[in-house]
C-alpha cells in the first residue's frame, strides 16, 4: 500500500443535500454537494454532523457509495429502527439541507489498485455499499463479491449488480431470510462451506474486505481464517450491531 | 444487544485520529504495550462509551482513549509503545 | 456558526426541567455503552474488598454479600453522554453497610472493577445513603451487559461514576483520578453544575 497521504488537520465543511433516491425500502442514496471535496477513495467514509435549532448533536459515520464526481459525494444510507440520524436522513432530508461533513477518512480499509491478486469482497446488509464503491472502480482486477442480504428487496444496488457482473466480477447473493420463488442462488449465512465454493482460494492470496454487522464480520473473517486465508490479508470494517 | 455486538474497528475513529494526528492514521502500525503485538490501528477494536477505548485486538489492552469535548480532545495513548506510519 | 440541519431533533423527549440536569435529554432506552468486554467473572471468583486506608482488608463473598441487608430505590441516571433515564429501580447493599465500623481516615475512594475499569469519588459522596453496590435492576438480577453481578450506583454524580463489575473500594488519603477522570473527565462530576470535563 502506498504511504497515506498528510492532507493536514482535517475539519468540518459544510455539505448541502443535492439528491435523494430510493434503493430498497429501507435504504436511500443521499447524493452531497461539497464544496471544495479533495476528492477520495472507494472504501473511504465520512463522519456527518447535524445540528438541531437548540444545539443538540449528532454524529455518524457512512460509507462512500460512489467515486469522486465533481465535488459530489454519495452515500448509501440503511434506515435503523429506533434510530436517531439514519431516519432522518432518509425520510426528512430533502434537497438544499445543510449539514456537517468530515473526510474523506480511513486508509486502512481503502481499494488498493496496486495488489497483484483477486479481491474478494464480503459484505453483510448495509456493508455493501464501501465494497459497491469499490466495484464501480474495480477496472480489469479480478473481484468477487459475497453480499449476504435478509430478502430479494434489501439487497442494495441490484440492477446495478446484475448489470456489471461478469467479465472478472462474480457477484454471489445469499438471501438469509426468504427466497422468491423459483431462486436458484444461496440461502445459508456466509459461512466456510460458502466462501470455500465460491471464494478465490488461500493460495491465489485474494486480499478480502469484509464489511457489515459487528457479529457477521467476525464471524466471516474466522472463517476465511479457518478456510487458510492469510489473517493479514482480511480487512475488516465494523458497522456494529445494526443490519442483517 | 450485547457489548460484543457493538463493538467496532479503529476504522470508526480514523476521522478523529485524523483530525487529531494531522494525517491518516488506520494504516499506522502500533505495538501494543502489553503483549508486544502489532498491526494496523485500522484493525483494533473500538468500544464507545464515555470517550473511544481502542483495544489490542490480542490482549485486550487498552491502546488509546479518546475524549472529546466539543473543540477539545483528550488523548491517552500510553498503551501504544510505539506507532509507526509513512508522513509526507 | 454550524448550519443548522432543518427538521433534525433527535429522539429527546420531553420531560419536566427539574428532573433533566442541563444539557442532558431523556431517552426510555438504557443503552448499553462498555469501555470493554464484558468481563463474565464466575460467581464462586466473586468478591468485594475493602483496602487501602484500613486497618485491615474487608471481604465479602458473593454469599456474604447476599446476606447483607439491602435497599429497594427508585433513582434517576445521567450518564455524561447526554441521555438520563428517569425512575430507575434498584435493589443493592448500602455502602454505609459495607462501611459500618471500618475506620479511616481516607477522604476518598476508588472503585476498582473487573475488566480494570477505575473511578474515583470524594468518600462522603459514597456515604449517608448517597450509594449501592446495586445486584437487581428493575427487580431482575442485573444483566452482565449493564454490569452484573454487581455494580456501583451513585446516582447524584454522572454515572460513570457508577462503576460497573465493581470489586471493591479502595480508600486512598487523595483524590486520584480513574480511567475516565485522568483522560480529561471532571473529577467529581456533578450534573447539575454540569461537571463534565476538565476544567468545567
Amino acid at each position: 500500500m502506498a504511504g497515506a497521504a498528510v492532507l493536514g488537520r482535517l475539519g468540518w465543511r459544510v455539505a448541502s443535500i443535492a439528491d435523494v433516491r430510493p434503493e430498497t425500502p429501507r435504504v436511500k442514496t443521499i447524493a452531497l454537494d461539497v464544496p471544495g471535496w479533495p476528492g477520495h477513495r472507494a472504501g473511504q467514509h465520512v463522519d456527518i454532523r447535524l445540528t438541531a435549532e437548540d444545539g443538540y448533536r449528532a454524529e455518524r459515520s457512512y460509507s462512500i457509495a460512489a467515486p469522486e464526481d465533481g465535488g459530489r459525494v454519495e452515500l448509501t444510507v440503511e434506515e435503523v429502527d429506533d434510530g436517531e440520524v439514519s431516519p432522518y436522513l432518509t425520510a426528512e432530508a430533502r434537497a438544499g439541507d445543510e449539514l456537517e461533513i468530515r473526510g474523506p477518512v480511513g486508509g486502512y480499509f481503502v481499494w488498493d489498485s496496486d495488489y497483484p491478486g483477486p479481491i474478494l469482497l464480503v459484505g453483510g446488509g448495509s456493508g455493501v455499499v464501501p465494497l459497491m464503491a469499490m466495484i464501480r472502480q474495480r477496472g480489469a482486477i479480478h473481484t468477487t463479491l459475497v453480499y449476504s442480504a435478509r430478502t430479494l428487496e434489501d439487497v442494495i444496488y441490484r440492477d446495478e449488480l446484475e448489470r456489471v457482473a461478469g467479465g472478472g466480477l462474480d457477484v454471489v447473493v445469499t438471501l438469509t431470510r426468504t427466497q422468491p420463488d423459483g431462486w436458484t442462488g444461496h440461502s445459508r449465512r456466509v459461512d466456510a462451506d460458502l466462501l470455500a465454493e465460491v471464494a478465490p482460494p488461500p493460495e491465489q492470496r485474494p486480499l478480502a474486505f469484509v464489511c457489515g454487522p459487528t457479529p457477521f464480520v467476525e464471524a466471516v473473517a474466522l472463517a476465511l481464517v479457518d478456510l487458510g486465508h492469510d489473517p493479514g490479508l482480511v480487512k475488516t470494517e465494523r458497522f456494529g450491531p445494526t443490519g442483517t | 444487544m450485547t457489548v460484543s455486538d457493538l463493538v467496532l474497528d479503529g476504522n470508526a475513529a480514523a476521522g478523529i485520529l485524523h483530525a487529531v494526528y494531522g494525517a491518516e492514521m488506520t494504516l499506522a502500525v502500533g505495538t501494543c504495550d502489553a503483549c508486544d503485538t502489532d498491526g494496523p490501528v485500522g484493525a483494533v477494536r473500538l468500544y464507545r462509551s464515555a470517550g473511544l477505548v481502542l483495544r489490542c485486538p490480542h490482549c485486550d489492552a487498552v491502546l488509546m482513549k479518546i475524549v472529546t469535548a466539543g473543540e477539545r480532545v483528550w488523548v491517552d495513548s500510553r498503551g501504544l509503545r510505539t506507532l509507526e506510519l509513512a508522513v509526507g | 456558526m454550524p448550519p443548522i440541519s432543518r427538521g433534525f431533533r433527535g429522539k429527546r423527549r420531553d420531560a419536566p426541567a427539574d428532573r433533566v440536569p442541563p444539557g442532558q435529554y431523556v431517552t426510555p432506552d438504557f443503552p448499553v455503552l462498555s469501555a470493554g468486554p464484558t468481563p463474565h467473572r464466575p460467581i464462586q471468583e466473586w468478591d468485594f474488598t475493602i483496602v487501602g486506608e484500613v486497618d485491615e482488608l474487608h471481604r465479602w463473598s458473593w454469599d456474604a454479600f447476599q446476606a447483607l441487608p439491602t435497599e429497594t430505590v427508585t433513582v434517576d441516571i445521567h450518564c455524561v453522554t447526554r441521555w438520563s433515564k428517569l425512575d430507575t429501580t434498584w435493589e443493592g447493599v448500602s455502602v454505609d453497610t459495607l462501611l459500618d465500623g471500618i475506620e479511616t481516615e481516607a477522604e476518598y475512594a476508588t472503585a476498582f472493577c473487573d475488566g480494570g475499569y477505575t473511578t474515583n469519588l470524594p468518600l462522603e459522596d459514597l456515604t449517608d445513603g448517597k450509594a449501592w453496590v446495586a445486584n437487581t435492576y428493575e427487580g431482575e438480577p442485573l444483566d452482565p451487559e449493564h454490569g452484573g453481578p454487581a455494580r456501583l450506583l451513585v446516582p447524584h454524580l454522572y454515572f460513570w461514576k457508577s462503576a460497573k463489575w465493581v470489586r471493591g473500594l479502595r480508600l486512598t488519603a487523595t483524590d486520584e483520578p480513574g480511567f475516565w477522570e485522568s483522560n480529561g473527565y471532571h473529577l467529581y462530576g456533578d450534573p447539575w453544575r454540569e461537571q463534565r470535563y476538565w476544567g468545567d
